[in-house]
């Protein structure tokens, strides 16, 4: 997959939240957001990510607005709730003790097991 | 909460369905938009930048429907999307939609009407505020637990565990408004009755235990609604007038709730008097004889904290104190609580009767649900193409079952409305249908509630089970493959869930076929077995002759009077008295008997209770039952001469423990009197026809109490009318003030053939139910295994099959499945009648005319079904069909 990772859908969820919690957002401003955070390292169908927003907004995590965009467009955005930074705070620790959970078992030599 | 919060939301957004739409369009699109800035800016031209756009975004209608989901807008959207596509499909087949709709309407009507006479039997038996809390009792010794009014005092005054007792007996009374005194049935109720039950007056007042100021203090009456609204026209100035009560001024004070007609089921009474009037009303002293058990279960409510477990040890301490207190009166008791309003005699036969029948509308709904299941099978199995296509085209497998869901569920909802709205028109017939007109007999069934509830439950659960048959079908489809093979794919030969749905369907329909059937058959032996008398070509005249003056020693002259003018009617063979005849109006008295070397009568040592009936001498003859042994009475027989009964062979088995040797012995009856037996005949019927051989004994009129009221037992081979006719002329010369009943026997025993009957009615109209939903099953799988083999059939035909080869090759996986299911379905129906012995006579299922009617009326309905899809394979013309091909 020439270096970028699929994404599993509960991420895609945290990545958003993340992308959000830098400031209020559009749907392809998080599309870029995301690019950007994680250097193009990870491939989303574009469409793909509005299901996950709108479950997002359901669940509370986000609210919406109408706006203007930097192109003079009017578009929907997107930022966190009380709820939402809550949620990201937890998941992103979750989300590091599995990670450093995994990369010191796949590190791990055979002696030391 | 979370549920309800998930409902309002969903209605929410189902109201801002096109606002959501728009703007979710409107989302997307800007985001299209924003992307085919940046390519433009990158060096595109718009044009390209847009395509670009568009392509990397990926399946927008797809996405748009999965966003819709995800913000919870759907479901209401697709259900109605659904419930439009399904009302279309459904209106395509109206034949298959209108079936459908009937066979579950008829199931589910079956089942809210059984459920409707359940739930008014069993689940709330009395309709007053905090029924949980009510509880009547009964006594071992007398099995409905009958008190004497002296016991039931002791049992008010001693209990510490009922906040208060009431009890009541009923009695029929004249009820004179003026106009024209008529016979009505009564409770004499105690003081408190109405306070313990805590309901309120519809007008005026209810009488209290303040009222209650010695005997004959209260002459109070109260009415039900029912006769207040027929006898009085809904006339509000009623309170306060003043009615004559067996002829006796009684001061109408209130009118009783319309939905109250007193604490025993099935038996509504025309009004409430004072208990404590009974002296007036009856004319005996009642109230002060403790032996004299005849006011009914008391009942009351159980104290707050107080266990059913306390109640009764606390009522036995009372039972014992009253054993050591007066031994004369009362015996041992054991207690047992029970609901008020359904004595256990009556309560415990009609409860098994009712889940058994629960039972069996349970089993039709399910034989519907196995036909419409497979039904429904079949539509999918035929829509396959119609599937696939769909499925290729983009179309989620959960979409596609969620849509045959929702076809089923709008079946099923509607067959469900049709079918409550029949059963609640049945139920409310049912409330107000009364059997017996002199019988002030209802049954309490108005539905409420609790049976619309039941009624769309089973319609939603029969939906969904419907609705899962064809799951399995669908998500193992493969589009491609159904597209290439076309619909003709060869129908499988291994068994399919639609034969196994055919053959559970069958089974239950004959199972249901064989019990009506057995019901109908015990009915019509029960009608023509040996009761012990005669009841064709007899005629019963039932007198009253306290209500007319006579009292003492005119009673008796009286009664031969009547006997000596019946036999005076030409045509007349023989006619007699008796104090109630055998199966008549709930049968005869019972009276204890011991036996000759019992010294103590107490009721510890009765040796038996016995059917007891008084009888003038030519009863036998004009009842015909046969004597065996010894001799009848003689008018010389009175009380001068010294005392003698005659006795059934059960009695002589019992007393005497043989029926040979009974002759010319001695018993004892309760007032110590010493009987000789002079007498036996024959074995027979007295309560009701299932019950098992009753010991009975008769006595000679002039020798016994006179009687208050008489039934003359007329013999004759004329014409019942105008035998009738010809009696009620004698009894008018006789006395013209004389009221009478004259009917046959035979309608005197209505009564007790009532509980026969209703069963075996219910009983036949399920068998009637079971019948069509087999035939209707059958026919839909015969009618569909021709048409999806009509082509092969055609090939056949073309290739010179004969007739029978071509019906064998149509239809005989059907007759195949029949003959399984009906199979099994006998053997079922046969363990089942085991359960139907408690209400009908003789029901045995080991009857040849009953198995040969099963397999009969199987068979039938086999050719019934089957006869129009066979005509239509034998029929097949291959030319024709080849070519449509």
């Amino acid at each position: 997959m020439n270096g970028q990772a699929q994404l599993l859908p509960s991420t895609l969820g945290l990545l958003i939240l993340r992308a959000v919690s830098l400031g209020p957002l559009h749907g392809y401003g998080i599309l870029l957001r995301i690019g950007q955070i994680s250097d193009n390292a990870l491939l989303i169908e574009q469409g793909g990510r509005y299901p996950g927003l709108f479950r997002l907004v359901r669940q509370g995590l986000l609210k919406a607005s109408w706006g203007t965009s930097e192109n003079n467009r009017r578009a929907k955005f997107y930022e966190l709730t009380a709820a939402g930074r809550k949620r990201l705070r937890e998941e992103t620790a979750s989300w590091n003790r599995l990670a450093v959970a995994v990369a010191s078992a796949l590190s791990a030599q055979p002696e030391e097991i | 909460m979370r549920i309800l919060d998930s409902i309002r939301f969903r209605l929410a957004t189902l109201f801002k369905h096109k606002q959501m739409r728009a703007e979710m369009e409107e989302e997307l699109r800007t985001h299209i938009q924003h992307r085919a800035d940046d390519l433009e800016r990158s060096g595109l031209s718009r044009g390209q930048a847009e395509r670009r756009a568009h392509i990397e975004f990926g399946g927008r209608e797809k996405y748009k429907e999965e966003c819709h989901e995800a913000a919870g807008g759907n479901f209401f959207g697709i259900l109605l999307q659904d419930v439009h596509f399904g009302l279309r499909v459904l209106r395509k087949s109206p034949g298959f939609a209108g079936a459908a709709v009937l066979t579950l309407a008829l199931a589910i009507g079956a089942n809210a009407v059984v459920f409707g006479v359940l739930n008014a039997v069993i689940l709330r038996p009395l309709d007053v505020p905090d029924a949980q809390s009510l509880f009547a009792f009964e006594t071992g010794d007398t099995e409905v637990g009958y008190q004497s009014y002296p016991d039931y005092l002791d049992f008010r005054a001693r209990n510490r565990s009922f906040e208060d007792l009431a009890t009541f007996g009923m009695s029929q009374v004249v009820l004179d408004t003026g106009k024209d005194p008529s016979q009505v049935w009564s409770y004499e109720a105690s003081g408190n009755y109405f306070d313990v039950l805590g309901i309120q007056p519809y007008l005026g007042r209810f009488f209290h235990a303040s009222d209650e100021r010695g005997p004959n203090s209260a002459p109070y009456v109260v009415l039900t609604y029912a006769y207040w609204h027929s006898h009085f026209q809904d006339d509000r100035d009623v309170v306060g007038r003043v009615v004559q009560v067996n002829k006796h001024p009684f001061t109408v004070i209130g009118v009783a709730p319309p939905a109250f007609v007193g604490t025993i089921l099935f038996f509504s009474a025309d009004c409430f008097v004072p208990i404590v009037n009974h002296n007036q009303l009856d004319g005996d002293s009642a109230l002060n004889q403790r032996g004299n058990r005849w006011t009914f279960e008391p009942f009351g409510h159980l104290k707050q904290g107080v266990s059913q477990a306390q109640a009764l040890a606390d009522l036995s301490s009372i039972g014992s104190y009253l054993e050591a207190a007066y031994p004369k009166e009362d015996g041992r008791k054991s207690f047992t609580l029970i609901r008020p309003g359904f004595p256990n005699f009556l309560g415990r036969p009609v409860r098994a009767f009712v889940a058994g029948l629960m039972l069996l509308a349970g089993l039709i709904l399910l034989a519907a649900c196995a036909n419409l299941g497979g039904m429904f099978a079949a539509r999918a199995a035929d829509r396959s193409r119609e599937v696939a296509l769909r499925l290729a085209l983009g179309s989620s497998r959960k979409r596609i079952l969620r849509q045959l869901l929702t076809e089923a569920m709008l079946i099923s909802v509607a067959g469900g409305t049709a079918g409550l709205l029949i059963s609640v028109m049945l139920l409310r017939r049912l409330s107000v249908w009364q059997p017996f007109p002199d019988l002030a007999i209802h049954v309490p069934a108005s539905p409420d509630a609790k049976v619309y509830f039941v009624a769309l439950a089973l319609a939603f659960v029969s939906g969904f089970l419907i609705g899962i048959v064809p799951v399995h079908q669908v998500l193992q489809a493969n589009p491609y493959e159904i597209v290439k093979a076309g619909s003709t794919a060869m129908p499988g030969r291994r068994t399919t869930v639609r034969d196994v749905l055919l053959v559970v369907q069958i089974a239950i329909c004959a199972v249901l076929v064989t019990s009506s059937m057995v019901a109908v058959r015990g009915l019509a032996r029960s009608l023509n077995s040996n009761f012990g008398f005669e009841p064709r070509k007899a005629m019963l005249a039932g007198v009253d002759l306290k209500m007319a003056g006579y009292t003492g020693d005119n009673v008796t002259a009286m009664e031969k009077r009547m006997v000596d003018a019946m036999e005076t009617i030409p045509g007349v063979e023989q006619a007699g008295l008796v104090n109630n005849p055998p199966l008549v109006m709930g049968g005869g008295w019972t009276s204890s008997v011991f036996r000759d070397e019992t010294s103590d009568l107490k009721p510890a040592n009765v040796a038996s209770s016995i059917f007891q009936y008084n009888i003038s001498p030519g009863y036998f003859r004009a009842a015909g039952t046969a004597l065996l042994a010894g001799r009848t009475f003689t008018l010389h027989d009175d009380k001068n001469a010294p005392r003698v009964a005659v006795v059934n062979q059960e009695f002589a088995r019992r007393i005497f423990s043989s029926d040979r040797t009974a002759l010319g012995k001695y018993f004892k009856a309760a007032d110590g009197g010493r009987f000789q037996v002079v007498g036996i005949v024959e074995d027979g019927k007295n309560f009701n026809f299932t019950e098992s051989q009753q010991p009975a004994m008769f006595l000679p009129i002039p020798e016994t109490e006179p009687l208050n009221s008489a039934w003359l037992v007329v013999r004759s081979s004329r014409d019942p009318q105008e035998l009738a006719a010809a009696m009620r002329n004698k009894l008018h010369e006789l006395d013209a003030g004389l009221s009478c009943e004259i009917e046959t026997w035979t309608r005197g025993m209505d009564f007790a053939l009532f509980p026969s009957r209703m069963a075996t009615l219910s009983l036949g109209v399920m068998g009637l139910i079971g019948a069509m939903l087999s035939s209707t099953g059958i026919f839909g799988m015969a009618a569909y295994s021709v048409s999806k083999r009509l082509k092969e059939l055609g090939i056949r035909v073309a290739l010179g099959a004969q007739r029978m080869e071509v019906l064998r090759a149509a239809l005989g996986r059907a007759v195949k499945l029949l003959a399984v299911g009906s199979a099994a379905g006998l053997v079922l129906g046969i363990l089942a009648t085991r359960v139907l012995a408690y209400i009908v006579y003789q029901a045995t299922p080991r009857d040849p005319l009953v198995l040969g009617g099963v397999v009969l009326a199987m068979l039938l309905l086999g050719l019934v079904a089957a006869w129009i899809p066979a005509q239509r394979a034998l029929s097949v013309n291959p030319v024709k069909l080849l070519r449509e091909e």
